[in-house]
């Protein structure tokens, strides 16, 4: 099925079995674990999955039990796309050989540090090579399975276990680092972003990326309450805002051409819709220091800089 | 784990791990449950796709809710993000 024939009916997702099954041990109130169930939904076929170190992996194959409903491989925290690409090697091996008939999907899972950080250099060979594969970056901002450093996906102003806000820094003072750009800077022929509160369009990413004929790049936003200090219920309300704050827009690149995804372009469409970010920082804990009056200079600045990167972005798009 | 199960001695070097995680209940760990008013429900199925714990289905042939309170955490996210505000939040009085 190509992603034209298939459907994406709220019925058909629902229908469809979980690949990543129930029983897993992530916190309540996970969001990489919603975005692990719908990302499977996606499938077309026969996949296997490869998954580096992280919270993910950790909570869906503690021994003997395993969360996965397909042939799944751990691998060290910086080697999920070298993985992927030695698994897609050894299918087109096999096929060449005539051992193999059937196309296998070969999907690639990290979380922001196996992303950001040490997985980069597995990732980008593995692009250059331009491997088969879709590599999921789920981003819950932060090293959350050892106990919530920070990354370089961690948000400029978030309090850390490594940036500690206080009386010497107000939480991190880098930048996230721009990991989309550094992947469309490959020559990508897919490369989007997601979040999972607007499910069908992430879940129709998903299958695009699969269905490209060489490497694709899919980064979901993923909020961790452990790690962000905030409700358990609230996880899903937050990818929704940070749609709406335009802090993570949504959109996707074939061929390096840059288009808004609906959520998104509702925005640009009707800037008046666009809400300030205090509107999503409110009720995180890992931001809770940026509200007093030393630090509200901070969140200025920051409403600063994603106005910036949402014009910059509105620039870089197709359509508005 | 059973004392049956081979220990992580026992298995072959990059072992596999034998069993559904779905036989690991981890409903117990819930605190508050999600109590679903079926007259206001619209079965808009967004509760289905964001429960991080795949413990709510949708049955096809009523065409219903349905929640799995042996792996449900009570995390809340159902009842947050219910359009129709069908779903509350209730502590937790059943045993185990
Ligand atoms: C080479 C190496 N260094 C450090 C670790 C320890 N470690 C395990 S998980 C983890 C953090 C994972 O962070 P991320 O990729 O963001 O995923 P998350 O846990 O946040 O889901 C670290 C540092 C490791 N497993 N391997
Ligand atoms: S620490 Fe965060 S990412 Fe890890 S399982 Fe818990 S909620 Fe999920
Ligand atoms: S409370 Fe959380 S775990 Fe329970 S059914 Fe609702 S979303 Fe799923």
């Amino acid at each position: 099925m190509t992603t034209q024939e298939w459907k994406f009916t709220s019925k058909d997702i629902a229908v469809k079995p979980d690949l990543f099954l129930s029983g897993h041990r992530a916190c309540a109130g996970c969001g990489p674990a919603t975005v692990m169930r719908l990302i499977m939904k996606a499938t077309r076929g026969p996949t296997i999955v490869t998954q580096a170190t992280g919270c993910m992996e950790v909570v869906s194959s503690i021994y003997p039990y395993t969360s996965w409903n397909v042939p799944w491989l751990h691998t060290a925290f910086e080697n999920a796309a070298a993985n992927a690409a030695g698994i897609e090697a050894a299918i087109k091996a096999m096929q060449r050989k005539g051992k193999l008939k059937e196309h296998i999907d070969v999907i690639a899972i990290a979380g922001d540090g196996g992303t950001f950080d040490i997985g980069l250099q597995s990732l980008s060979g593995a692009v250059e090579r331009g491997h088969d594969f879709l590599f999921v970056l789920y981003d819950n901002e932060g090293y959350m399975n050892t106990g919530i450093q920070r990354s370089g996906g961690t948000p400029s102003g978030a309090a850390t276990t490594t940036t500690p806000a206080g009386s010497v820094i107000p939480g991190k003072l880098e930048r996230k680092k721009p990991i989309t750009e550094i992947m469309l800077a490959h020559g990508m022929e897919y490369v989007a972003t997601a979040t999972p509160y607007y499910w069908k369009d992430m879940i129709t990413k998903v299958r695009k990326g699969l269905e490209v004929d060489g490497p694709a790049f899919l980064h979901v936003f993923a909020p961790c309450p452990r790690g962000w200090r905030s409700d358990q219920a609230k996880t899903m309300e937050y990818t929704k805002l940070a749609v709406e704050t335009c802090i993570f827009p949504v959109w996707e690149a074939v061929n390096g051409k840059k288009q808004l995804s609906t959520p998104s372009k509702v925005i640009a469409l009707a800037p008046q819709k666009k809400k300030p970010i205090k509107d999503y920082f409110k009720g995180q804990g890992r931001f809770r220091h940026l509200f007093t009056p030393k630090n509200i200079h901070v969140i200025d600045e920051l409403q600063r800089l994603t106005d910036e990167n949402w014009k910059k972005l509105l620039q870089n798009c197709e359509s508005k | 784990m059973s004392s049956k199960d081979k220990t992580w001695k026992e298995i072959s070097i990059a072992g596999v791990c034998p069993k559904s995680s779905e036989s690991f209940k981890t409903g117990d760990w819930k605190t508050y449950m999600p109590i679903l008013d079926t007259e206001k429900c619209i079965v808009c199925l967004t509760c289905v796709m964001l429960c991080p714990d795949g413990a709510i289905n949708w049955i096809p042939d009523t065409n219903k809710i349905s929640f799995d309170y042996t792996f449900c955490k009570g995390c809340g996210i159902c009842a947050n993000e219910c359009p129709a505000k069908a779903l509350t939040m209730k502590i937790d009085n059943t045993e185990g």
